[in-house]
């Protein structure tokens, strides 16, 4: 790691202060991707501005129908949640295949939304369950949120606080994860809400995106036949050594029939 | 430099640091308790976990300066007056290691999981076991004594 100085934020304001004091800063939540990549060399800030003790940034609760997650709530936090499994069983399952264990007690919600991984599993959760990303400053739609690989629409040094989550009448994750790594190949949320069904994918592409044609079909009949026919396009998609953007393009189906029998 | 206070197995520590140095690098070089290891040092392969505040998690994916004020338990912690945790015994009784090197962060990884969860079956052991490899293979030995143990500490509760 390149040196770095670490500051430790109490509130919310003095992470902001700290931000806008630093030369070249970074927030550190739970730290399960940050750390490894400034162990690589990969970045070099010059502040780490810890946010994990940050009180306003726990909990979970309802909000006008929406649950509300704090963005410092880690992944272990959500699987066991009482409230997410009873409101949201979909999301609450997909917290608790996160990487593993011990990565869940660090990782937090906040942090995998902000890093915006193209293979995390949390953006596909935040998409298809039509979320608001709320900052200190704003709320965003989760469909103007998500902008490509590693990029939202957060402004330098925009910190997010929580996630609000629209209840649907049920939703369902199916990861496909690659065999060594355990990212997600190809991760589907499926949401049926009254109005319609949103499918949100991740892993297959540069960042995570709405399959229209599927979300059409489900919303007309919520079966895994309603998907007999689809075939999702590869155009675009992720093309590498663990597999092809055909093969991708297939797992998006597969996954998506598995989250709607499930 | 910046200085950290923190518990370790039951002894508070104070030691001035680098803001970089990582909790792993301060158990085992700082304070000597070279019982955590590194394996992968990308945490994946769990040698190095210890319990932060009652959670396991991966010492090298963690800043020593993110454990200010927390509790540390290490594999040392365990064993009470001589005698080992029951977890620690179980490994032993049931061939749960070989070579021995993954054993410490098995042993912290699975003292979480019994923790964690009152019931306990093998596919649930080999799923919570996901974050720690073994590269003798001797998942079977280690499965069986995260087993055993757990009835055992059920028993001890009781």
């Amino acid at each position: 790691m390149y040196a770095f100085s670490f500051k430790r934020a109490a509130s919310i304001e003095e992470a902001a202060a700290l931000f806008k004091g630093g030369d070249d800063p970074q927030y550190l939540a739970g730290g399960q991707t940050l750390i490894p990549t400034l162990k690589q060399r990969l970045a070099a800030p010059s502040d780490l501005i810890e946010i994990n003790r940050i009180e306003g940034l726990k909990g979970i609760g309802e909000e006008e129908g929406a649950i509300v997650i704090g963005a410092g709530v880690t992944h272990a936090e959500v699987a066991a949640s009482d409230l997410v499994r009873a409101r949201l069983p979909g999301l609450a399952a997909l917290a608790g295949e996160i990487g593993d264990p011990q990565v869940r007690h660090r990782g937090t919600l906040g942090g995998s939304v902000a890093n915006n991984d193209p293979a995390a599993d949390y953006p596909a959760g935040v998409l298809a369950l039509d979320a608001e990303i709320r900052t200190a400053q704003r709320s965003i739609p989760a469909d103007d949120y998500f902008q490509g690989m590693f990029e939202t629409a957060l402004e330098e040094g925009e910190l997010i606080t929580s996630v609000a989550f629209k209840v649907p009448e049920k939703s369902a994750y199916a990861k496909f994860p690659n065999p060594a790594s355990r990212y997600a190949m190809v991760g589907v949320y499926v949401a049926k809400f009254a109005d319609g069904v949103r499918v949100a994918v991740t892993g297959a592409g540069p960042g995570v995106f709405r399959v229209p044609e599927i979300e059409a079909a489900l919303s007309k009949d919520f079966t895994e036949a309603a998907l007999a026919g689809i075939s999702v396009s590869a155009e675009g998609l992720n093309s590498d050594l663990h597999g092809s953007a055909d093969y991708r393009a297939h797992l998006v189906g597969v996954m998506a029939r598995r989250a709607v029998a499930s | 430099m910046t200085k950290v206070t923190l518990t370790v197995n039951g002894q508070t520590v104070e030691k001035d640091i680098a803001d970089n140095r990582l909790l792993v690098e301060l158990l085992r070089e700082d304070v000597g308790l070279t019982g955590t290891h590194v394996g992968c040092d990308t945490s994946q392969c769990g040698a190095c976990v210890v319990h932060v505040n009652g959670k396991a998690v991966k010492s090298c994916t963690m800043l020593a300066l993110e454990a200010e004020g927390a509790e540390v338990v290490t594999i040392e912690g365990l064993a009470k007056e001589g005698a080992l945790h029951p977890v620690q015994e179980a490994f032993r009784d049931h061939h749960g290691l070989q070579c021995g090197f993954c054993t410490p962060g098995m042993i912290m990884s699975s003292v979480d999981i019994i923790r964690r969860n009152p019931e306990l079956d093998e596919q649930m052991v080999r799923a919570e076991l996901e974050g720690n490899i073994c590269r003798c293979t001797g998942y079977q030995g280690i499965v069986k004594a995260v087993l055993a143990a757990a009835d055992v500490l059920k028993k001890e509760a009781v």
